[in-house]
């Protein structure tokens, strides 16, 4: 690699219109490397951008227009997702996971002592965002990407009331979405370790 | 694909015979005398083996080949499980040095390995840049390239090992979730330059191409620092279950954040809090909290060899296998034969750089009484590797992720070699 580059330099000096290229350090970091400018790729177009640009932050940001009802969410649940989650979310471990449960044991989040309690949205997912984000890409299995915003709402809707984390006569929205809050959010902290003599 | 990979050693085989019938035909047209040992097997061969020639030095051999192929002797094998979430493990056991052969890098995926043609594909890097940037595969190419070895490590490597540990577990049950490659790609800093990154963001999304668009945030500085895109895995194109035609690269980081099938990076100011690192790949703890965004992988290290299902004879044997950390270079691993009494430095192959893994060797006399072999790394941060009780008390057994236990394998008086977790 340094071989090549001194080539280059030498190109370069040869050829006016040749640029030497910042060289790519052996240390470890890249920080070091100067910012430069080579045109290649094209700029995206918005519409470009939007097509792929679904993702949905835990403040709502990037939620569609568009609601859905928990009981349109529990009628589509047992036409598109019951196959692999079960009829009440049961699911079929590990490949199609559980998905309903609100287990009283998950109150201590004691998870790290009890392998079998179930990581359920109710018992441990810290954001409602997520539900809605997953579900829209990368579901149903078989069809992912197929449902409509509004169906995404439903779905969404009808798992956080199973999971009894909204009244199950909801109606969800993106306004209302973002507003949830999860049972267990707080419980989530920073990575603490930083290598050297402690085990964390 | 999966089946495919466990079919291989068979079609080789018949392959092989084949081609060295075919060459025997040749040898007669061509007036060219037969080896003593003709073409039969003077040998009985092991159920699967191949037929070989009691000289091979008295015949001619196989003619040269489009790809080369194993030795029909050496069958090296994942475990996959035939679907399409789920991972299929290296087989550590197997394997020398620390270059992990391409064809046998562990596999985790998510929702399947997609089919993706390189000449369509492309990678979109938008939000807090300049101008949202779309390059093509070869585009990303043509950007200054650089080459490195790192290994990747899923942060739930070890779990079955650590819950539940049976004495019949081999290296590969025990940690086959790892594997280390030669990369070669572009760091991830000049493409953001190229986009005109703006100095606001603080995190990205990388997406993948398959069918979960699997997305991770990362922290910006991780980008800064040692971040790659790499479209090349030990001198070739990534395989498919690598992430071709791109793939993200994060040495050191779990990896799931080193998101394949690449597709789209989007910076941001905040984490997305995706599927991924929520109700996955978060690390419960006995203090009822759950760590979030545990990217390094602790410093560990495995005896690959000897191992179950080894059975030893008394004499000379090398205690060998692999130490590896996300925080840079490994500095020691020490060996005990006598249950972690004591301890004896092992001599480490010289490294190639940083977040690669080195293989340690201690040659150990076998007097023919019960032992337990111990291996135990040390990194350039200082980090011993744990026992397992040490790991238990401040992870718990329900802990989900990043499982780096001293383990081992136990000695029987007859030689049997079993799996030691007890530590």
């Amino acid at each position: 690699m340094r071989r090549a580059l001194v080539l280059i330099v030498i190109t370069a000096a040869a050829c006016a219109r040749d640029t030497a290229p910042p060289a790519v350090p052996a240390a470890a970091s890249f920080a070091s490397i100067p910012a430069q400018h080579y045109g290649l790729g094209r700029a995206a177009t918005p519409a470009e951008v939007a097509a792929l640009d679904i993702d949905v932050g835990p403040d709502g940001l990037g939620l569609p227009a568009g609601s859905g009802t928990v009981a349109q969410g529990a009628t589509l649940f047992q036409t598109k997702c019951s196959m692999c989650h079960g009829a009440t979310g049961q699911g079929m471990p590990p490949a199609f996971p559980l998905l309903i449960s609100r287990d009283p044991k998950a109150e201590g989040f004691k998870f790290a002592s009890d392998p079998k309690l179930p990581h359920s949205i109710g018992n441990y997912w810290p954001n409602a965002t997520t539900v809605f984000d997953y579900v829209r890409r990368a579901m149903p299995l078989l069809q992912p990407g197929s449902l409509t915003n509004d169906e995404v709402y439903s779905l969404t809707a009808f798992l956080l009331a199973s999971n009894e984390v909204i009244p199950k006569t909801a109606t969800l929205d993106s306004a209302s979405l973002m507003n949830v809050t999860m049972p267990y959010r707080d419980r989530f902290v920073p990575d603490n370790r930083k290598g050297g003599n402690e085990v964390k | 694909m999966t089946d495919r990979a466990q079919d291989a050693p068979d079609e080789l085989i018949s392959r092989r015979t084949m081609l060295a019938g075919a060459a025997g035909v040749v040898a007669v047209a061509a007036g060219l005398p037969l080896g003593a040992g003709g073409q039969g097997a003077s040998a009985p061969a092991a159920p699967g083996a191949p037929k070989v020639p009691a000289d091979p030095t008295k015949l001619q051999g196989a003619p040269t080949s489009p790809v080369g192929a194993r030795s029909a002797f050496y069958k090296p094998s994942r475990t996959p499980v035939g679907e399409t979430v789920g991972n299929s493990l290296s087989p550590l056991q197997d394997l020398t040095g620390t270059i992990t052969p391409a064809d046998l890098h562990f596999e985790r995926h998510h929702a399947g390995i997609p089919l993706i043609d390189p000449a369509k594909h492309t990678l979109l890097i938008h939000g807090l840049v300049g101008t949202p940037l779309l390059l093509s595969v070869d585009e990303v190419k043509r950007f200054p390239q650089v080459t490195r070895t790192h290994f990747i490590e899923c942060s739930g490597n070890g779990r079955s090992a650590y819950r539940e540990p049976k004495p019949d577990m081999t290296p590969q049950k025990v940690a086959g979730l790892v594997s280390n490659t030669e990369w070669t790609g572009v760091p991830l800093k000049v493409l953001l330059d190229e986009a005109g990154f703006k100095p606001e963001a603080t995190w990205f999304l990388a997406e993948g191409g398959d069918a979960c668009l699997l997305t991770r945030s990362i922290p910006m500085p991780k980008a800064m620092d040692d971040a790659l895109v790499v479209w090349a895995q030990n001198g070739e194109p990534l395989r498919p279950e690598q992430g071709f035609p791109l793939r993200l690269l994060l040495p050191g980081w779990e990896g799931n954040t080193s998101v394949k099938w690449l597709r789209r990076i989007e910076l941001g100011t905040r984490p997305w809090a995706t599927r991924w690192e929520t109700s996955k790949y978060t690390d419960p703890l006995p203090d009822g909290t759950a760590r979030q965004y545990s990217f390094d992988m602790d410093a560990k290290s495995i005896i690959t060899t000897p191992a179950h299902p080894k059975v030893l004879t008394k004499g000379w044997w090398p205690i060998s296998g692999l130490a590896w950390t996300g925080r840079g270079k490994i500095t020691r691993v020490e060996i005990s034969t006598d249950n972690g009494k004591s301890w004896h430095d092992a001599e480490l192959s010289p490294t190639t750089g940083v977040k690669a893994p080195v293989r340690f060797t201690h040659m150990w006399e076998w007097d023919g009484s019960a032992a337990v072999l111990l291996s135990r790394a040390t990194d350039e941060t200082g980090y011993v590797q744990p026992t397992r009780t040490a790991l238990l008390k401040v992870r718990g057994i329900g802990t989900d992720f990043h499982f780096n236990p001293i383990v081992g394998w136990k000695v029987a008086a007859n030689g049997a070699v079993t799996f030691h977790a007890e530590t």
